[in-house]
């Protein structure tokens, strides 16, 4: 087997994006029919990886055989036309076209020289396609109406429906439930079965020792190694994704959690958030876990005032407070870090300093102009506390890290002084060095009396921070662990996928 | 895309309603809030003139809305990418001098109207290439083509108006095909061709899907240079074309003709249920858009409103109409 030329190969693959090495040379070699597994924490560079892969980027350096011969993989079209196929982790589907128009989307029967669709051929084929996959969506329904666990099957189905020779899944479990997450298992054996080779991107460990062949690894852009599924255990892959130990990165608050400060009662808003209750302590982390649309970033939303609450109340201090919009969230002590950097956390054209003191310049106000010495102090004490790593406050933070920029936007909100933090996926997208100090940062803020609420979407994350888990599941809390021992990664998912009910489903892993 | 997720039930046709499918009754579905707001001027103006609802004054609405309506499906095919498309106006007056001026030079006058369709084209063409090559956003783009080629129709006529006589260009301008004025023939072929392209032909697909997820169409191998070039080309032959059928209708071509047409194609297609985030909008809609302008400057008229009144009112039928809209498709989520 060895000494057979693989179907793929990537050699010495480099990649820089403006302020990050995005991939350094890194290798992967995928043979025919094999499962191989890409694992690495985010920002380890496996997306950067797959896009180059598929044609979405252009790498710096570096060099691809396909089949034995080299080429050159200039855009999507010349991906797709030696066989390779893409699910991209980001949703790619147009929500304003049906489910039989995105599955054909780029390669429509066309006839004649006007390129003339038939629009009953498409959606004939397009519920075919479904069909044969089991999926109970109509090809005529929009994409913009279906829930992120139907669309991520249609992007599945849309990538299956070709004829590939390796077909590349990023996260693809994400908004899966148990059962949908055992069909696919099973779609995938069957392509291993028809020399379809694919490579599988995710986080949750049983899922590759129940399909992957090969397993790869990267960590920061670089290439770790390559074991067979078989000889690996879970410790050695963790060790090797994270370069040392996992007790070194994590640090869980030490004291006690305080009185009870915060209380939600019975919140829903939109579609997403439903009769929604509980309540924070005075120093404590607790996580909230849920799997991509179970509502809790809408949660979070609607109690900082930027979605509307239908029905429901909200206690400070057992004092009933009111929040419209997010002005009076603040005004609550409330600091909301977002999930999204690039677009709701901070403005990145604009500088280190001025994205700290922004949203305390009234107190830094004198006459009437903002008194440049006191902002240039409190922009200092930040930059050190943290450890900002920046050449000049007036740096603008586009040109940081990733790592960087969410210290910046943390320190935004602590010269807030806030007493209840919310932080939306804290750590996506930055390297190890720079979680394991947010992480610090959180611990040190635990201890010293703010409470936090941390939103994530990563197990371990949630795992070795959190006091206490929440887990939501389609717009209501379907659990809680309280206790040390109960937070573990079996009982989150069990409960972030609907409960018990789904649990007979493990077994068949 | 999840912002926008509300705007996309009401395109759906439920399953089992299949009667629901027929196009025309999914057309006046899809359309119903509009279409109440056109049927509500016809009858008022109906009522309150007794001019308005004959057949001649009909017809002549529709001559008068045909050349805003053909720039209208063109500024459609940008909408529909995120684009716009201000330079229609000045495109228009270009093409319309050329032609006039081709015609002066003697040159037959078959060459002469492909000219003035032709530079429209060209000129449109030029826009699709700055922008995909030069990565500079639409706007600024076509901001500065409507300065230039505003410039161009100075600069060719000196800034003074020529007229010509010939018979055919003024059948084309002027002219009836039976009891159907010409402009108004040209303007439903417009129609028709336009609506078929972007619902029977991959193109047409692709330009919904460049507006829907620009990122999914390029994921799916989608070249959407291409496809943001072919649509402003387009834009700039539509506005072509209503340059010539602007210089058959006068038998001249003024430099300063078609200074804010832009905005009145744009209220149209914004009537006509076109999204400003891409991807929604159909040709049948912007052209009740385009009724809806040209039957409320009619009846206006009719009435003796003063032209200044009359923009008050039709910038609060715009406004108003398009708030309707968006609060219907909250209601359907």
């Amino acid at each position: 087997m060895e000494n057979i030329t693989p179907l793929l190969q990537m050699k010495q693959i480099s990649k820089s994006f403006p302020g990050v090495k995005a991939l350094d040379q890194v290798r992967l070699e995928v043979r025919t029919g094999e499962v191989h597994a890409l694992l690495g924490e985010n920002g380890a560079g496996k997306s950067t990886l797959i896009k180059i892969l598929g044609g979405v980027l252009v790498p710096d350096e570096g060099e691809i055989y396909f089949d034995g011969t080299k080429v050159e993989i200039k855009d999507v079209s010349f991906s797709e036309s030696i066989g390779i196929s893409v699910i991209h982790q980001e949703l790619c589907l147009a929500p304003n076209m049906t489910v039989a128009e995105n599955i054909v989307l780029g390669r429509e029967p066309s006839k004649g020289p006007l390129q003339l669709v038939n629009t009953k051929e498409i959606m004939q084929f397009g519920q075919k396609i479904l069909d044969q996959f089991e999926l109970d969506i109509d090809a005529g329904e929009y994409v913009g109406n279906l829930t992120v666990a139907q669309q991520q099957m249609v992007e599945i189905a849309k990538a299956l429906s070709k004829d590939n020779r390796i077909i590349v899944m990023d996260e693809p479990t994400s908004s899966l439930t148990e059962k949908e997450v055992v069909k696919l298992l099973d779609t995938i054996r069957g392509l291993r079965q028809k020399g379809v080779s694919v490579i599988y991107i995710s986080h949750r460990m049983e899922e590759l020792f129940a399909i992957a062949d090969k397993v790869t690894i990267l960590r920061d852009g670089t290439y770790v190694g390559t074991r067979n599924m078989k000889d690996t255990s879970y410790q050695e892959m963790v060790q090797m994704m994270v370069g040392r130990e996992l007790s070194e990165i994590y640090a869980k608050p030490t004291v006690q959690p305080g009185e009870k400060i915060f209380e939600v009662r019975n919140l829903s808003s939109g579609t997403r958030v439903k009769n929604v209750s509980f309540s924070l302590c005075k120093g404590e982390i607790l996580g909230f876990y849920g799997l991509v649309g179970s509502g809790r970033t809408e949660l979070m939303r609607t109690i900082f005032g930027i979605d509307k609450a239908v029905s429901g109340d909200i206690y400070l201090n057992q004092n009933k407070i009111r929040i419209q919009n997010p002005q009076d969230a603040i005004n609550c002590g409330i600091g909301f870090v977002p999930e999204d950097r690039k677009e709701q956390g901070a403005i990145l054209i604009q500088s280190v300093a001025y994205n700290i003191s922004l949203s305390v310049l009234d107190n830094l106000i004198k006459w009437f102009q903002v008194d440049r010495r006191q902002e240039d102090s409190l922009v200092d004490e930040y930059i050190n506390k943290l450890s900002i790593r920046t050449p000049s406050p007036e740096q603008k933070l586009m040109n940081l890290s990733g790592g960087n920029q969410q210290k910046a936007i943390i320190s935004k909100w602590l010269a807030m002084k806030p007493s209840i933090l919310i932080l939306d996926e804290p750590t996506r997208g930055i390297d190890v060095g720079a979680k394991k100090e947010i992480y610090s940062i959180m611990s040190a803020l635990a201890q010293s009396g703010v409470s936090i609420i941390m939103v994530s979407s990563e197990l371990p994350e949630i795992i070795n921070m959190s006091t206490r888990v929440i887990t939501m599941n389609q717009g209501e809390i379907s659990g809680e662990l309280t206790m040390e021992s109960e937070i573990t990664q079996e009982n989150i998912l069990t409960h972030a996928t609907g409960g018990l009910k789904n649990e007979s489903e493990f077994s068949k892993l | 895309m999840k912002a926008n997720s509300q705007s996309y039930s009401q395109l759906a046709p439920k399953k089992k309603d299949s009667w629901k499918k027929l196009p025309v009754v999914h057309f006046v579905i899809s359309n119903s809030g509009i279409l109440i707001a056109l049927i509500g001027l016809i009858l008022f103006f109906a009522l309150t003139t007794s001019t308005f609802m004959t057949t001649s004054n009909i017809l002549n609405v529709l001559r008068q809305i045909s050349i805003n309506a053909i720039i209208a499906f063109g500024m459609t095919f940008t909408i529909l990418i995120t684009g716009i498309d201000l330079s229609v106006g000045s495109i228009l007056a270009a093409s319309q001098v050329i032609t006039i001026g081709l015609l002066f030079m003697g040159v037959p006058i078959v060459p002469a109207l492909a000219g003035g369709i032709l530079i429209g084209g060209v000129l449109g063409l030029i826009n699709g290439f700055v922008i995909t090559k030069g990565k500079i956003p639409p706007f600024i783009v076509t901001l500065s083509m409507m300065i230039m080629a505003r410039g161009f129709s100075y600069v060719l006529t000196g800034g003074r108006p020529m007229s010509f006589n010939n018979e055919i260009l003024s059948f084309i301008g002027n002219g009836y095909i039976g009891p159907i004025p010409v402009p108004v023939i040209i303007m439903v072929i417009c129609l028709i061709i336009t609506s078929f392209v972007l619902n029977k032909t991959k193109f047409g697909r692709h330009v919904y899907a460049v507006g829907g997820n620009r990122e999914a169409a390029r994921f799916s191998g989608i070249r959407i240079s291409k496809i943001e070039m072919m649509v402003y080309t387009i834009s700039g032959l539509l506005a072509g074309l209503s340059g010539v059928i602007l210089a058959a209708r006068m038998s001249s071509a003024q430099p300063t003709s078609g200074s804010g047409f832009e905005l009145d194609a744009i209220a149209a297609v914004v009537l006509g249920g076109t999204s400003f985030s891409g991807g929604i909008g159909k040709i049948g809609g912007v052209f009740i858009g385009a009724l809806i302008i040209g039957v409320l400057n009619n009846g206006l008229n009719l009435l003796h409103v003063s032209s200044y009144w009359q923009m008050i009112i039709k910038g609060l039928v715009i406004v108003t109409a398009v708030y309707v809209d968006s609060l219907k498709k909250k209601k359907r989520t």
